[in-house]
């Protein structure tokens, strides 16, 4: 009988300590579904960041490599250069890409260092306790921005940064997308982009990133179902999803540009 | 056998090279040598300095504070060497740019016209070549029987057809010392 | 067999010999006085088919370090103190996930941004764990250019050997000065050991995962970790401890100096000698781990010590420590980019020996 659903195998049958309705939990499956599809287990190895998901070498079931908070990019860069056959997944939160390690997203980016990169946006701060981050919304109340957040009064807080649009920018970036994990056909789709970019690594072809709206209830105080909301009602309408940027060679992928 | 060297000059005089070439020969030469640079902070146009160290034992300080001989190639340098030569030690002085008398009566002068020999041989840059060639015969300290081939290594395929000039300073240098 | 001298700078030399060692990933990023070695990495990693990164900072730079050496490449960076400050936390994740690399620091004068001319002033960052958290790490400093290259060429091996990082003191002198140096046959990349600890080709063997971390959320299993590593640290005192004497059998007083201050307090010495005074030297090589044995054998021997260095003092903690109040201990030194010259030390030996 064949089998239509299980659990990956590249994924360790544990429990996460993620909270009820985090969105890690659904993208860890996502990475590893797209690895065993693609066959790849035994030639992968994530670069763990700082921040919820530093765990993630407990549910990952292949190499990991930890860095320091935000040099993720840094030290995938010095992996992949290593190890050009393998499959190597640069993992971010949006304090980590978008915050502390600006300067090494930007330059790996635009080096066009053949990794992915596996940004999950959910807007705050998770580990440290619901902090701003740079890609908290206007208005949206954080720790560190208790009145939410003011981009220009007295708080001089800036504006949320829509990192896709500004990688897409660089010469060295090829494949940048941003998918949500708030729906069942958000989550579908958020998958090809992830399968889209693991294969355009597996060819060499460039940078690839895959941004994912994320919802994080226990830092925004809401429940996991209306953090679903929120984040349609809230996040999506900045954070536009689809292919942000796409210039992949279209003859590898099928002219399915 | 050590000879210690305080090397001064402008930028573009081609000091540095000097000094390299110096310790390159020398080290052909089996001996022990250390060559340390330093510059203004300025870019062009400040006083290039060398502290040059030729032996034939292990050299203990690279830095030349009390030198056996200096090398002033233009006037700024002269007051740098003077303060520090050896007593008794050997002064050269580029005399094509270095009208002044020195106030080291004890030294022993050596006054080269390194520009105006240069010139008659075509270009004044060879200037310093001469002076490297009173260096040797003052000092003794490097033969440069090695330098045509160290020239080759030293410079590029494209610039080794300006060696036998460079030859010819060398031995125009060494027939200025007596 | 060795081959024919090379005139070189330093910090040349110091490439060269990384690139011999099997170094197949440098990272660095501009400062000076150590741009010649990331220069020549520049044109020969490539040259060799390694990899050479500019990187966008010293930051990144050992942390691109820490994920090729993470994968069992042998993996460096070089810069100079303000850079390696930078390079601190890199470092420090490096230890706490026992990786091994070379990180070259051709120092110069501080604090902030300094100067650019030679200093000693980096030797409490390098010896005592210049990171958080508790660790220390190799650190050796090379006296010549010759020295520089040959430490330079070993640092991969201990670093291997013993899972840390390795760092080579040097100062600018030392990075920018030429001597002559002779370099070891270029290792055989298939020859390098095989570290079974590391990061990918798990399709190889089918091992178990491997996960190169320092994170350890248990107070009681970091503990642990932390022990053991120190267990390491003590079996490497015992065997790595290295230095080099002159004349200390004789000797009424001894100088203790390493690298560039070791060179001028040998100068100093010999114009003693023929002075006829009697004075020695004591020149650590490893700076961690400190030479103590040899150093204490001499203190026991009731002899007086003058630590000249580079800085306001900072190897002379790691004297008297040693020494622990046997016997005398004096200090010589100058700071901010200044030289001492031998006629300085020598001034301070009459003035010590009372001539």
């Amino acid at each position: 009988m064949e089998l239509l659903y299980g659990h990956p195998k590249s994924l360790n049958p544990v429990q996460t300590k993620y909270c009820p309705g985090c969105g890690h939990g659904t993208i860890h499956r996502l990475i590893c579904e797209v690895i065993d599809e693609l066959g790849v287990q035994e030639r992968s190895i994530i670069t763990n960041p700082v921040g919820c998901s530093i765990w993630s070498d407990l549910y990952f079931n292949f190499d990991s490599v930890q860095p320091p908070h935000g040099r993720t990019p840094a030290a995938a860069t010095g992996v992949k250069r290593m190890l050009p056959d393998h499959l190597v997944i640069c993992y971010q939160g949006d304090g980590d890409l978008a915050a502390i390690g600006t300067a090494e997203i930007i330059h790996a980016a635009n080096r066009g260092e053949k990794f992915t990169t596996i940004f999950v946006n959910n807007a705050i701060y998770g580990m440290t306790g619901g902090q701003m981050a740079p890609t908290t919304l206007i208005g949206q109340k954080a720790s560190t921005a208790p009145y939410g957040r003011d981009a220009t009064g007295e708080a001089g807080m800036g504006y949320p940064m829509q990192v896709c649009e500004i990688l897409a920018t660089l010469g060295g970036t090829k494949y940048l997308a941003r998918g949500s994990v708030n729906t069942p056909a958000n989550v579908r789709k958020t998958k090809q982009y992830i399968k889209k970019a693991f294969e355009a690594q597996m060819r060499g072809e460039g940078f690839t990133m895959v941004e994912i709206l994320s919802p994080c209830p226990t830092n925004w105080g809401l429940g996991p179902c209306e953090a679903e909301d929120w984040l349609e009602q809230n996040m999506i309408p900045f954070y536009k999803l689809g292919e942000v940027k796409n210039t992949l060679d279209a003859a590898a992928i099928g002219g399915a540009k | 056998m050590t000879e210690k060297t305080f090397m001064a000059g402008f930028g573009g005089q081609g000091v540095i090279s000097l000094g390299q070439l110096w310790v390159y020969c020398g080290m052909k030469e089996s001996k022990e040598v250390t060559f340390f640079p330093f510059y203004g902070a300025e870019k062009r146009g400040g006083i290039a300095r060398a502290s040059v160290i030729v032996s034939d034992s292990e050299i203990a300080s690279p830095l030349v504070t009390t030198p056996d001989s200096a090398i002033v190639m233009n006037i700024d340098s002269l007051k740098l060497c003077e303060d520090c030569l050896k007593k008794g030690g050997t002064l050269l002085i580029n005399s094509s740019l270095v009208k002044q008398e020195t106030t080291r009566k004890d030294a022993r002068v050596i006054k080269v016209p390194c520009n105006e020999i240069a010139e008659q041989l075509g270009d004044v840059r060879f200037a310093n070549m001469v002076m490297m060639g009173a260096l040797s015969k003052a000092t003794g300290a490097v033969k440069l029987d090695k330098l045509e081939a160290v020239l080759k290594s030293f410079f590029p395929e494209s610039k080794h057809k300006f060696i036998p000039k460079n030859l010819e300073a060398i031995e125009a240098g060494m027939k200025v010392v007596k | 067999m060795a081959e024919e001298k090379r005139l070189m700078k330093g910090n040349e030399a110091i490439a060269e010999a990384a690139i011999r060692a099997g170094c197949t990933a440098y990272f660095g990023y501009p400062i000076t006085p150590q741009n010649e070695l990331t220069a020549y990495m520049a044109k020969h990693m490539l040259d060799h088919k390694r990899t050479f990164i500019q990187a966008e900072s010293e930051v990144s730079a050992i942390n691109m370090v820490y994920g090729a050496a993470a994968t069992g490449a042998r993996s460096m960076t070089s810069s100079s103190s303000p850079g390696v400050s930078l390079k601190q936390e890199g470092i420090s994740y490096a230890c706490g996930a026992d990786v091994p690399c070379v990180v070259v620091n051709v120092a110069r004068s501080g604090p902030g941004l300094g100067g650019i001319s030679p200093s000693q002033g980096d030797y409490f960052q390098s010896t005592r764990g210049g990171g958080h958290g508790d660790y220390y790490h190799l650190v050796l400093a090379p006296k010549s250019v010759q020295e520089a290259a040959d430490l330079t060429f070993e640092a991969f091996d201990l670093a291997d050997e013993w899972r840390m990082p390795a760092m080579i003191l040097a100062d600018g002198l030392i990075g920018q000065m030429m001597e002559g140096v002779s370099f070891p046959p270029m290792r055989d990349l298939k020859t390098l050991p095989k570290k079974a600890w590391a990061a990918g080709r798990q399709q190889e063997t089918h091992r178990p995962n491997n996960h190169i971390t320092s994170l350890n959320l248990m107070p009681a299993e970091l503990e642990q970790q932390n022990l053991a590593r120190f267990k390491r640290y003590d079996v490497m005192k015992a065997k790595l401890q290295r230095s080099e004497e002159v004349n200390t059998d004789q000797a009424e007083l001894i100088l203790v100096a390493y690298g560039t201050s070791a060179r001028i307090a040998l100068g100093a010495l010999q114009m003693a000698k023929a002075e006829g005074l009697e004075v020695g030297l004591f020149r650590p090589i490893t700076l961690w781990p400190f030479p103590e044995q040899k150093l204490s054998e001499l203190a026991a021997k009731g002899k007086r010590f003058l630590v000249v260095e580079m800085s306001m003092g900072q190897m002379i903690e790691d004297v008297r420590l040693v020494v622990n109040g046997r016997c005398e201990v004096k200090f010589y030194g100058r700071c901010g980019g200044m030289i001492p010259t031998e006629e300085e030390v020598l001034a301070e030996i009459k003035r010590l020996l009372g001539k």
